[in-house]
């Protein structure tokens, strides 16, 4: 791994991936990093109320999108790495569905890094949710919550000092 | 030009894509929608509210209804977004 390239790693798969082993190779080859933050998020079932999510993404877009997010981020905070993969397709309560790994020399700079790109993939990356749910009776497309879009205002002035 | 469509407004349209020779006049993102809205009863219902209509030009972000369509290949439109 000496030679990964720097600069953020972007994935958008239908596949699962496994959060322990991506922190491991994050971290395998550092000799500086002093911080490793990772976000993993994962499908609920709602009080067992829901079957599955069925993620629909806007392929090549959402790997654009979530590179322009992440270069902002490791353009901005002095990060090693900064890794997000993001799944599509049925997913499972319980399974995973996003994962953000920023690794730095300090703390601060893990954590903020690993938050904003969260925060904005939340919000600007094509991905919607559709729940289905265990009796059959409907399947919903989940509403934005005005929430997720407050939590992107915060970041103005972080990004402009 | 392409045009794709995601989520619940692919599903008020009927399809997830297609191909379209836009009218002369229509040179800008707000005249588009306009246009759109004006193709049918599906198009009108799918893109009847103005705040949950999100356009993206060639696979980036276009909050502004005044951008030019020239040289624009793909337009995307979709609700707000929920991943993560």
């Amino acid at each position: 791994m000496a030679d990964t390239p720097k600069g953020p790693v972007v994935l958008v798969q239908a596949e699962d991936f496994n959060t322990g082993q991506m922190i491991e190779q994050a971290t395998s080859r550092a000799s500086n990093i002093g911080a490793v933050v990772s976000f993993t998020g994962l499908c609920r079932d709602e009080g067992g109320k829901l079957a599955a999510l069925e993620l629909e993404h806007y392929a090549g877009m959402a790997e654009a999108e979530i590179t322009r997010i992440a270069t902002r981020a490791y353009n901005h905070w002095p990060l090693d790495q900064l890794i997000a993969i993001h799944r599509y397709g049925k997913i499972a309560p319980g399974e995973n569905i996003v994962l953000v790994i920023a690794t730095s020399t300090h703390r601060q700079a893990a954590f903020e890094a690993a938050s904003y790109l969260m925060d904005f993939l939340k919000t600007k990356a094509p991905f919607w949710k559709k729940e289905h749910l265990i009796d059959g009776t409907s399947s919903e497309w989940v509403d934005a919550t005005e929430k997720d879009d407050m939590a992107l205002e915060r970041w103005e002035d972080v990004m402009s000092e | 030009m392409k045009i794709l469509y995601f989520a619940w407004i692919r599903e008020r349209v009927g399809f997830a894509r297609e191909e379209i020779d836009l009218p002369a006049d229509v040179k800008t993102v707000g005249a588009f929608l306009t246009w759109m809205q004006s193709r049918g009863e599906e198009y009108a219902y799918a893109l009847e509210s103005d705040t949950l209509v999100r356009v993206a030009l060639d696979q980036e972000h276009c909050n502004d209804m005044s951008q030019s369509l020239e040289s624009v290949n793909e337009i995307a439109l979709f609700p707000p977004m929920t991943g993560g």
